[in-house]
């Protein structure tokens, strides 16, 4: 399963940005290969509309099955990841990774749109 | 360290007194972030001073070098915004129209047009007068609010509130139901909507819940001038009990709103005996809910 | 003689004194109210008329032909409102980021992205005595307002051009559907309240007017409240104020039950006589 995560940080150690669109990182973890990814997302400050939506797409180059955030997407960015089959779980933020990956493996974490 | 983001849909419902009210309860203890850009009003009661200030950029227009255009009108025959037009022997961009597509400057044969990003405004972090600390932003003529500059007012006000060791972080929200408004939900951990009982408050107020309930922020109402048309006001708790919103406090119509804005002071400095139980029951139930 | 009615900020009266003086002119002319507050329309709650027509309304954005795309991301480069997203080989619009300037479409290499409709809202009109009253409003979660602005204000230059006096309930704000609803009027009324905020609000819409160059004059609502800072500032800066409108209980309550009320409160109707009687001697 490849999971993606918003985070304020680089690190397993970082917490949720409950933002989805202007989080500052996204964090790819392979679970078959355990690797992390890393996504810089902080040039997004300077996109003035649409965040959201960039902000999938590049989340959309990993091809994720499973997307763990904070408040959720909002209605354009909700609508492309709609197109990914990807599964959304919400209400991560004030976790860190690892407690919010932790969680999921742990089915306590609520799914999204 | 939590965020709590008030709200209203419609202007004139009394959200920046309460706001200013809220911010003098515990203000060592917070930040105080203004997102109403549009219509920044909280620099009027808490008159910071900045101690940062940042010239802010958004969007683009384009400007045509005359001295490269060969007036063709490529750049004015592809405008859909009638931005563009002739005068003299050269074509000129009138800035009020220009939409900033960009259609122009990919159609011109002589590269003579340009799409520099505007400064639309300014960002500041400052020190109010009570010594409480505050961003806020100003924005030029026609510039619109966006999500991006939303987004920056709160990043500042995060960054300071961290350093600093802040419980909270109070947001002055935008109004509408629009890209800013949810760049100022984005995040939050709470929401206080004001509300009042008017014909529109209602409906009003359905229109941003549905955004608080998407996002799943925990939401509360505080309905001002809750005396002013009982029937409606009663319709407004009925909704907000069926929806699983926290009824705060109904507040009466109240001159003294006026009156203290008119001095330049909240309301819990205008009329303490008043104001100061309401207001520190309302921020200690905010504090509570947002444990 | 077509007149804005603006305030740089929601909530100071602009829809009641839009109202009332559109009630009050059709007293004696043809008159046409637009509520052009797309977002949030309620003239309608204080109007009881009989509806004539109702119509939707479009704007164009690019729709995407899969068969004919040849993935070449064109598109993507050109849109500065990231309202195109490419993933993998398809494409998606993202209607509510675009702001319909053509630009994809008619510089995609294989045509691929034809432009076509969709739906901005609903515009009504009604008829009450020689009260033509127009009402356009948003569909839920659609967010572009000017394009429904700018089409509602062709339709009154086309269908309402007997009317003698049209008046135009404008979004609040500077932004720029303020702007786009402002444009075309001959005379614009900002709306503020005697406070600090209403003074401060009402110098942001001042500076919009002085940008776009258009005449205008001041109403004060809910005088009595605040202090004399509003005059003193439209009296130094040379605005003409057209007339003050007191504070009362009794407006508030009768506001928020949807009354008019040019025929409840005198001072109301002293101060409509007071507006209509400047806007006649500038004509």
């Amino acid at each position: 399963m490849i999971i993606a995560f918003t985070a304020t940080g680089t690190t397993w150690d970082a917490a949720i940005d409950p933002r989805f669109g202007r989080t500052d990182y996204i964090l790819i973890f392979d679970e078959e290969k355990n690797e992390m990814n890393v996504i810089d997302n902080r040039e997004i400050t300077n996109v003035a509309h649409g965040a959201g939506p960039q902000t999938a797409q590049k989340i959309y180059e990993y091809a994720p099955q499973v997307l763990i955030t904070g408040n959720g997407p909002g209605g354009n960015a909700a609508a492309i990841l709609a197109e990914m089959n990807l599964k959304i779980y919400v209400g991560a933020g004030g976790k860190t990774v690892r407690e919010a990956y932790d969680a999921y493996k742990n089915n306590e974490l609520n799914t999204g749109v | 360290m939590k965020e709590i983001v008030v709200i209203s849909g419609k202007g004139g419902t009394g959200k920046t007194s309460v706001t200013c009210a809220l911010a003098f309860i515990d203000p060592v203890n917070l930040v105080l972030a203004d997102c109403d850009v549009d219509a920044a009003d909280v620099h009027l009661i808490m008159k910071p001073t900045a101690k940062t200030s940042d010239d802010f950029y958004s969007g683009i227009k384009a400007v045509i070098d005359s001295k490269k255009c060969i007036s063709c009108g490529a750049c004015a025959r592809v405008c859909r915004f009638d931005a563009i037009s002739i005068t003299g022997s050269s074509y000129a961009v009138n800035p009020l129209d220009c939409e900033g597509c960009g259609y122009c400057y990919q159609v011109c044969p002589e590269q003579a047009i340009e799409l520099p990003i505007q400064k639309v405004g300014n960002c500041y972090t400052s020190v109010t007068r009570i010594g409480s600390q505050m961003v806020h932003a100003k924005l030029g003529i026609g510039a619109d609010n966006s999500g991006k500059l939303v987004a920056k007012v709160k990043k500042d006000a995060k960054a300071i509130a961290e350093q600093t060791n802040k419980s909270f972080i109070l947001v002055d929200g935008s109004p509408g139901i629009g890209c800013p408004v949810i760049s100022s939900l984005s995040g939050a951990d709470y929401a206080l909507l004001v509300t009042e009982p008017t014909i529109s408050g209602l409906s009003d107020l359905q229109r941003v819940f549905q955004l608080t309930a998407k996002f799943r922020i925990p939401t509360g109402c505080i309905i001002n001038k809750a005396d002013l048309n009982p029937d409606v006001a009663r319709q407004i708790i009925e909704y907000l009990n069926v929806s699983g919103i926290k009824h705060i406090a109904n507040i009466p119509y109240d001159e003294d709103f006026s009156k203290a804005i008119t001095l330049g002071k909240s309301l819990v400095e205008y009329n303490p005996n008043k104001w100061l139980p309401l207001f520190q029951n309302i921020w200690q139930l905010l504090s509570k809910e947002t444990l | 003689m077509r007149i804005a009615i603006a305030s740089g900020k929601g909530g100071t009266g602009k829809t009641t004194l839009a109202v009332n003086l559109a009630l009050y002119a059709a007293e004696s002319f043809q008159v046409m109210l637009m509520d052009l507050d797309v977002e949030e329309p309620n003239s309608s709650a204080f109007i009881k008329g009989e509806q004539i027509t109702e119509q939707r309304m479009f704007r164009t954005v690019p729709q995407w032909d899969s068969h004919s795309c040849t993935h070449c991301g064109k598109c993507v480069t050109v849109c500065q409102y990231n309202a195109i997203i490419k993933l993998g080989e398809r494409i998606l619009v993202l209607p509510e980021l675009c702001h319909s300037c053509y630009a994809c479409s008619e510089l995609c290499p294989s045509q691929s992205l034809p432009m076509g409709e969709v739906p901005l809202g609903n515009m009504r009109s009604f008829v009450s005595g020689e009260l033509n009253f127009i009402e356009s409003k948003l569909d839920i979660g659609v967010e572009m307002a000017a394009p429904l602005i700018s089409q509602s204000i062709q339709h009154a230059d086309m269908n309402y051009s007997f009317c003698e006096y049209q008046f135009l309930d404008c979004p609040p704000g500077t932004s720029c559907s303020m702007i786009t609803a402002t444009k075309t009027a001959d005379f614009v009324i900002l709306i503020t309240e005697p406070t600090p905020f209403g003074l401060h609000d009402l110098s942001l819409a001042v500076d919009t007017m002085r940008h776009l160059n258009k005449p205008f004059g001041v109403v004060v609502n809910r005088m009595g409240i605040g202090n004399n800072d509003v005059y003193a500032y439209c009296e130094a800066l040379n605005i003409p104020v057209l007339a003050s409108i007191p504070s009362k209980r009794r407006i508030a309550e009768l506001y928020s039950q949807g009354k008019v009320l040019i025929d409840e409160v005198p001072e109301v109707k002293t101060a409509m006589d007071a507006i209509f009687c400047y806007l006649r001697g500038i004509q």
